[in-house]
């Protein structure tokens, strides 16, 4: 067994046992709190660079199956575990996490004191670390990320737009690190869904005639996705928007509101949420690592709608007048629950609502 | 959403006396609960039958009512109380059924008393089964199908739509007698066939197969607002078809994908939004290993044994959230107690595994069934932190008491292959060790899984470890390997087996290569929130959260699992002593590794160490706190036993010192000490030689006393009266040498006392004393007491009071002591002394009002009793008359049998006091569960040694108006003697015999004294058990005959002819 190391930005190291892929790598370290969901999780964009640590110690337990995938190709940098399960038990697995990660060329560390690990991240705050061989001098080494966080979204998105057919409500899509339940939600509702890239000019939007555009969920700092907020900008009012993570936070950006760093990002399947209508709570799945900035938001006509119960930050915001709502959480679940996928609904609705209002034609 | 300000006074109903499937994660959640209801402002009252616990107290609620919890009684409390609500959702399954029958009753709504937490409606909806299957048929969710038929072919029918394999059971016919499982026609025709045969109502009920699913638990908690959480799922190890509550059970599930985890996540909230509880709610669900199918099993609409364990599992209190939710709060507004910073409404993220497993009494009951299956038989339970499997099951096993801590049992490798197959496949108390043992001998996982069907995942860790012992095996006294094997969870006696060396070298080759556990926080939130939770449990790693302080500290170690003999009594007393110590001043550091108690309550302590109460782990924690000394007097057996050893590494104990328990304990130096005091014990004598134990028994005179030496609550402790009795008791003990010598002992009939009292070592302060209504030679945890004694001379007491004195001030106790007499006359007889907290600590520190473990931790702490106002006296007694009595558990346990002797069976307690001892008594059974007939008939079935004393308590039968039966020797002895009696056939004979009366419900008692003898298939035996499954009570101590008869005669107004005087005749 390959002894491999973890050096975080400020010099901690931990040593553990090499699993999955024997690169070296680097990215951001994140500490997602699920005990269940990790095939999801890798496979989720809004990932993208990162390397995870998971508090819940024994990883792979169920292996990996066909079905849980949120993307094509997990999109992490790396995993940090406690231990790697090596021998799963489930009816649908059919390899471990460590076959599966060595496939796709992701590394991974097992055996640290992931919980350490956890709260030295809780005290410092986010921070930057890579894993290595461990002979390897990193004292050298720059920590910074393999891409952008342009970059970042431009890879975790699409290159040319895609049709998902149905017979509903006309959605165009707009791909900034999509996971598949989003889809998946929208197909249960009959939707008919044009899959655009990130930086898809909002003429060519348009020019598709849809009922409404879904800002998807994604990886990155939202500030750097210039191209889409531009976009998003010249949408607002046209058309229903719903914004989802990534989404939301474009959102906000394109009426002008700002984001901010959290000390440490949220990431897992256990995050509540208090509805500012119904005032009432909803257990949600959360990854990210910024939040709009309640201050900001002053003059841009956004309410908020809804907010976390831990610290008050934003987690939801509607613009009445132009049709526009957004969550910083993923109402699709997965992991996690779907408890608030009624959202989906409340897509639906605005949309067809919007259409009433407009004659039957949402478009200017 | 504030809380109900329409509200002023809540009643709070517990669960009552401790049973199989009812124990102490009731006084746990009650005692929250209460707790939280004053914090919110409330006048709690607060009714419970159960002297035992903390939530009696009254420091719990503001009114106490040790009453029966019947309608009866407590329509006699919410009139004299009239509170504004009844909150029954705290106190298990005898809380609901109360809230049903209390409205049934109407006084509720007379009284315009509102219900908390479940309405009525979900309670029926959860509990009748046909009202559970149309509620899930509403809300679109799956149980297993099932039908009633009452011919064959109906079954055939019913077969074609839901498949095999489904399982028959007969109706009415008890412990489902007759039933079973079919996988093909053939099967099912023939059991069907014989089913309908014995049930009397010519019925069997056939229900889908679902054994060897997966079984899963949900805790749900749900606020008026409508917000829904999961604090907890949880995986048994063993699947379908072994009772939950009996299951190795992990924390959260292991071998759920996210997927099937969020399906039986989101049924679980369908379910507690459908019945509309405010509070908690526990579902059970199963779902098949091979795909998504899934059923539900079973849901209940209150706090659980398990929710309680989630509780501990993951720090997040549903009792105490609960009962807030139950007065109006919601999820959003109340704060996480843990974390102090977050709100409850969220789901508990675990960084550990967290293993549960159940402690069976199979070590008292050594005939009992040990064979598991629907029917509870735990009586406690432990539960073990790890950051894996491995390590949790590990400690858990060394939590378990059970043989010496290892994974492994010295009587295994003996035993057959064949046997042990059978063994695994038909589970009983012992199969995680059985699988080891086959693994041992290279028994594939195939093989296991094929016959077990417990899940791989499970299996595979067990492997696991059994491959580890290998690689141990070929490293002796290697660091790298060491430390390892630690990881997973390895205990030093375990590697002490494989190394061949001992326990102690094992620990100081640790030590020497600094090979030790850190501790990490039980927080809810993995880490990620800040957090000031005190609450700990050991692992390898390498960063400890468990800061000392520079307080004075000191450590009391709890009791462990419940067990008959040790239950929830020390934990009284524990939680008691971890209060003193706060009070004066240092802090309180608890361990211990009970999931169901007040005592890991991490609001208790200063710090709470979860943790194996195993030498080893006592001694990380001491390395780490140097405490000032270890208090193990209030731990039960479970903490003396670990005295020596910490002793021996240098540990100070406090209060009483081990030499104390060693001649308390040791025969010799007891009979020393008393000699010395010039005090008197009935004669005996230590036997280390098998060829002597005969003459012996002879010198001193049968019937003697036998017992092997140390052991808890008279485990095999037996009378025996003759020569042949004797040798069949040496058939059934250990092999004696002089190690583990026989105790025999004259047996003297006379009136069995109980005495607790405190000493400093100067002073000896006795609260009270108990008189047992049985005379010696039942278990004094068998028997019932009662404060004041009725029958002791003021000489008596006195004497009683002057050798406690002498024994306390001779073995320099300091703290508790508890002595037990046999009065004999204006004899006074010491028959044993245990110099530590004792069973009846909390009763009578509840009828006395002296809070005894508290004062004693007081006195080990350093202060006098005279200083505190006491001195060497007996307290004045009380004017009311309070007694103690046992409740059994025999309905759980089959085979086992009911008669009461020198070893203890209860499982727990209940009082009753009023002005009189009659009317103490009618409340006390009334609480214990027995219902007393006042008219009817007794069945009488007496060995020939008490036919005598029998008789004139068949007479007082017959004067209050029982019909009378015996079978034909007794029969005809009372006969002769002038009584009306109806003789019967024995078992066998007849139409009309002893078993057909009882089966037939024709009489109301059985007073049984047949020889004991532990063979379970003699008559008497089948008599007993046959009046336990009928629900007959079974009397088989005359002494208890008689109270009940006093009982019955103080509220019986006779029919009674005038008696002819002769004087007017014409």
């Amino acid at each position: 067994m390959t002894k491999r190391k973890l050096v975080l930005e400020d010099g901690t190291t931990f040593i553990g046992t090499a699993f999955g892929s024997n690169q070296n790598t680097q990215g951001e370290v994140i500490c997602n709190t699920g005990m269940s969901g990790y095939q999801e999780m890798m496979t989720n964009p809004s990932y993208f660079g990162k390397i995870a640590v998971m508090t819940y110690p024994t990883i792979g337990a169920y292996g990996v199956n066909r079905d849980d995938f949120e993307s094509i190709m997990p999109t992490l940098n790396g995993m940090i575990v406690k231990e790697a399960c090596a021998e799963p038990s489930n009816f649908r697995s059919e390899e471990t996490i460590a076959a599966y990660m060595e496939k796709y060329n992701i590394p991974g560390i097992s055996g640290i004191d992931t919980r350490k690990l956890t709260r030295h991240i809780r005290k410092k705050g986010s921070m930057r670390a890579r894993i290595a061989d461990e002979a390897e001098d990193v004292s050298d080494k720059s920590f910074s990320s393999l891409q952008t966080d342009e970059e970042m979204i431009q890879t975790a998105s699409i290159a040319k737009p895609y049709i998902v057919p149905g017979r509903g409500m006309r959605i165009v899509l707009i791909d900034l690190g999509m996971s598949q339940s989003i889809l998946h939600e929208l197909t249960e509702r009959g939707c008919h869904i044009t899959v655009v890239p990130y930086d898809y000019a909002n003429e060519a939007i348009q020019a598709y005639k849809p009922d409404g555009i879904l800002l998807s969920n994604g990886p990155g700092n939202p500030k750097e996705a210039r191209q889409t907020i531009q976009a998003v900008q010249t949408l607002l009012g046209k058309y229903p928007i719903f914004g989802i993570g990534l989404g939301h936070q474009i959102m906000a950006l394109a009426y002008g509101a700002k984001t901010k760093n959290l000390h440490m990002g949220n990431y897992g399947v256990n995050f509540p949420v208090k509805s500012m209508q119904t005032d009432r709570t909803w257990i949600t799945t959360q990854s990210r690592s910024y939040y709009v900035d309640e201050n900001s938001i002053t003059g841009t006509g956004l309410e908020i709608t809804h907010r976390s119960l831990n610290d008050h930050t934003i987690e939801g915001l509607s613009h009445i007048k132009d049709n526009a709502f957004a969550v910083q959480f993923h109402p699709q679940g997965a992991p996690g629950s779907n408890e608030s996928n009624e959202l989906f609904d409340q897509f639906i609705k605005n949309m067809e609502s919007y259409a009433a209002q407009n004659g039957g034609h949402t478009h200017a | 959403m504030p809380k109900n300000e329409q509200l002023e006074k809540i009643l709070v109903i517990g669960s009552g006396p401790i049973i199989i499937g009812q124990a102490a994660e009731f006084d746990y959640s009650g005692t929250q609960a209460c707790h939280a209801l004053k914090e919110e402002g409330y006048t709690v009252v607060l009714a419970n039958s159960n002297p035992a616990t903390i939530m009696t107290d009254h420091t719990v609620a503001d009114k106490v009512y040790m009453e029966p919890l019947t309608v009866e009684f407590l329509s006699k409390i919410i009139r004299k109380e009239r509170p504004d609500a009844v909150l029954p959702t705290l106190g298990g399954q005898t809380g609901l059924n109360l809230a049903v029958e209390l409205d049934k009753a109407g006084i509720l709504e007379e009284l315009q008393v509102s219900l908390l937490g479940s309405s009525l409606e979900a309670i029926q909806k959860a509990e009748d089964r046909e009202k559970f299957r149309t509620l899930m048929q509403e809300i679109n969710e799956p149980v297993p199908p099932s039908d009633i038929v009452t011919n064959e072919e109906d079954a055939v029918a019913f077969i074609e739509e839901i498949g095999y394999p489904v399982i028959v059971r007969p109706a009415f016919t008890l412990g489902g007698t007759g039933g079973g499982m079919c996988d093909n026609e053939a099967e099912l025709r023939h059991i069907v066939k014989n089913g309908l045969a014995l049930s009397p109502v010519h019925q069997c009920l056939i229900e889908k197969s679902i054994a060897g699913f997966k079984e899963l638990e949900y805790e749900v908690v749900r606020d008026k607002k409508d917000q829904a959480i999961v604090v907890c799922n949880m995986e048994n190890v063993d699947p379908v078809g072994v009772h939950t509550g009996d299951a190795i059970v992990v924390a959260p599930s292991v071998t759920l994908s996210d997927r099937e985890y969020h399906l039986l996540r989101s049924v679980s909230l369908k379910i507690i939004r459908a019945l509309e509880i405010e509070g908690g709610c526990n579902v059970q669900l199963a779902i098949n290993p091979d795909s998504f199918e899934y059923y539900i099993i079973e849901v209940n609409p209150r706090v659980s044994r398990s929710s309680a364990l989630a509780s501990k599992a993951t720090g997040y209190p549903i009792a105490k959230i609960a009962a807030k939710i139950a007065v109006g709060l919601t999820l959003d507004e109340i704060k996480n107690p843990i974390t102090q910073t977050t709100y409850a409404c969220f789901e508990p993220a675990l960084d550990y595994t967290v293993v549960k497993i159940p402690r069976f009494p199979f070590d008292k009951f050594t005939t009992g069934d040990r064979h598991l299956g629907t029917q509870m038989k735990a009586t406690g339970e432990i539960m073990a932190i790890g950051r894996n499997f491995q390590e949790a099951l590990l400690k858990g096993i060394r939590s378990m008491e059970i043989g010496d801590g290892d994974y492994y049992l010295p009587s295994l490798p003996e035993a057959d292959q064949l046997d042990l197959i059978n063994r695994m496949k038909h589970p009983d108390d012992e199969r995680v060790f059985v699988i080891a043992e086959l693994f041992r001998r290279g028994m594939t996982m195939e093989e296991v899984h094929a016959g077990t069907q417990i899940d791989y995942f499970f299996l595979r860790k067990m492997h696991h470890i059994i491959e580890l012992e290998q690689d141990l095996e070929k490293q002796p006294f290697h660091q790298d390997i060491l430390l390892q094997v630690k990881q997973y969870g390895f205990s030093d006696k375990q590697i002490a087996r494989i190394w061949k060396s001992t326990e102690e070298e094992i620990y100081r080759f640790r030590m020497n290569e600094s090979i030790k556990p850190v501790y990490k926080m039980v927080d809810t939130c993995a880490g990620t929130f800040e957090s000031t939770a005190n609450y700990f449990y050991s692992t390898y790693e390498t960063e400890n959260e468990s800061e000392v302080t520079a307080k004075e500290k000191v450590l009391v170690l709890g009791s462990g699992p419940i067990r008959i003999g040790q239950g929830i009594e020390f934990d009284y007393a524990t939680v008691h002593s971890v209060l003193a110590i706060k009070e004066m001043g240092y802090e309180a550091i608890i361990m211990n590794n009970n999931p169901e108690t007040v005592s890991t309550d991490f609001t208790i302590s200063d710090k709470l160490y979860f943790e194996p109460l195993a030498l080893e782990d006592v001694m990380h924690v001491v390395d780490l706190e140097k405490p000032v000394g270890v208090i193990v007097q209030f731990g039960g057996q479970t903490a003396i036993n670990l005295a020596a050893g910490l002793e021996k590494r240098g540990v100070n104990i406090l209060g009483t010192g081990l030499e104390a328990i060693d001649r308390a304990e040791d025969r010799n130096k007891f009979e020393q000490l008393l000699e010395e005091q010039h005090l008197i014990r009935p004669q005996g004598k230590t036997v280390g030689d098998n060829n002597e134990v005969l003459a012996v028994a002879k010198e001193i005179g049968f019937p003697v006393l036998v017992r092997p030496s140390y052991v808890i609550g008279g485990s095999q402790m037996e009378i025996v009266y003759d020569e042949e009795e004797l040798t069949n008791y040496l058939k059934k003990v250990p092999t004696i040498n002089p190690d583990k010598p026989l105790l025999i002992d004259e047996y003297i009939t006379g009136i069995e006392v109980d005495l607790d009292a405190i000493s400093d070592g100067e002073t000896t302060f006795v609260p009270g004393i108990m008189e047992h209504i049985e005379r010696a030679g039942v278990h004094s945890g068998d028997s019932i007491a009662v404060y004041p004694p009725q029958r002791l001379s003021e000489t008596v007491k006195e004497e009683c009071l002057v050798a406690t004195d002498k024994i306390a001030k001779a073995l320099n106790v300091v703290g508790l002591i508890n002595i037990q007499f046999i009065i004999h006359g204006e004899k006074v007889y010491v028959i044993e002394v245990n110099p530590r907290s004792s069973r009846t600590i909390p009763f009578l520190s509840k009828v006395t009002g002296v809070t005894m473990a508290n004062i004693a931790t007081k006195c080990i702490l350093g202060e006098t009793l005279q200083e505190k106002g006491y001195q060497t006296e007996i307290l004045k007694e009380e004017e009311n008359v309070y007694v103690k009595l046992p409740v059994f558990s025999f309905e759980k346990l089959r085979s086992v049998d009911t008669t009461l002797g020198p070893e203890m069976k209860s499982t727990g307690e209940a009082i009753g006091y009023d002005t009189t001892l009659e009317k103490a008594l009618y409340k006390g059974l009334t609480a214990s569960g027995l219902a007393i007939p006042f008219e009817g008939s007794v069945l009488f079935t007496v060995a020939d040694k008490d036919k005598a004393e029998t008789y004139h308590l068949a007479k007082r039968f017959d004067e209050l108006g029982f019909q009378l039966y015996a079978t034909e020797g007794t029969a005809r002895y009372f006969a002769e003697k002038g009584l009306p009696i109806t003789a019967v056939g024995k078992i066998g004979s007849g139409d009309q015999n002893v078993l057909s009366l009882i089966k037939q419900g024709k009489v109301q008692f059985v007073i049984n004294t047949l020889t004991s003898g532990k063979q379970p298939r003699s008559d008497g035996f089948r008599i007993r058990r046959e009046a336990v499954e009928h629900g007959i009570i079974s009397l088989t101590n005359l002494d208890t005959v008689e109270a009940i008869l006093n009982v019955i005669d103080s509220t019986t107004l006779r029919a009674q002819p005038m008696m002819d005087k002769g004087v007017f005749q014409s």
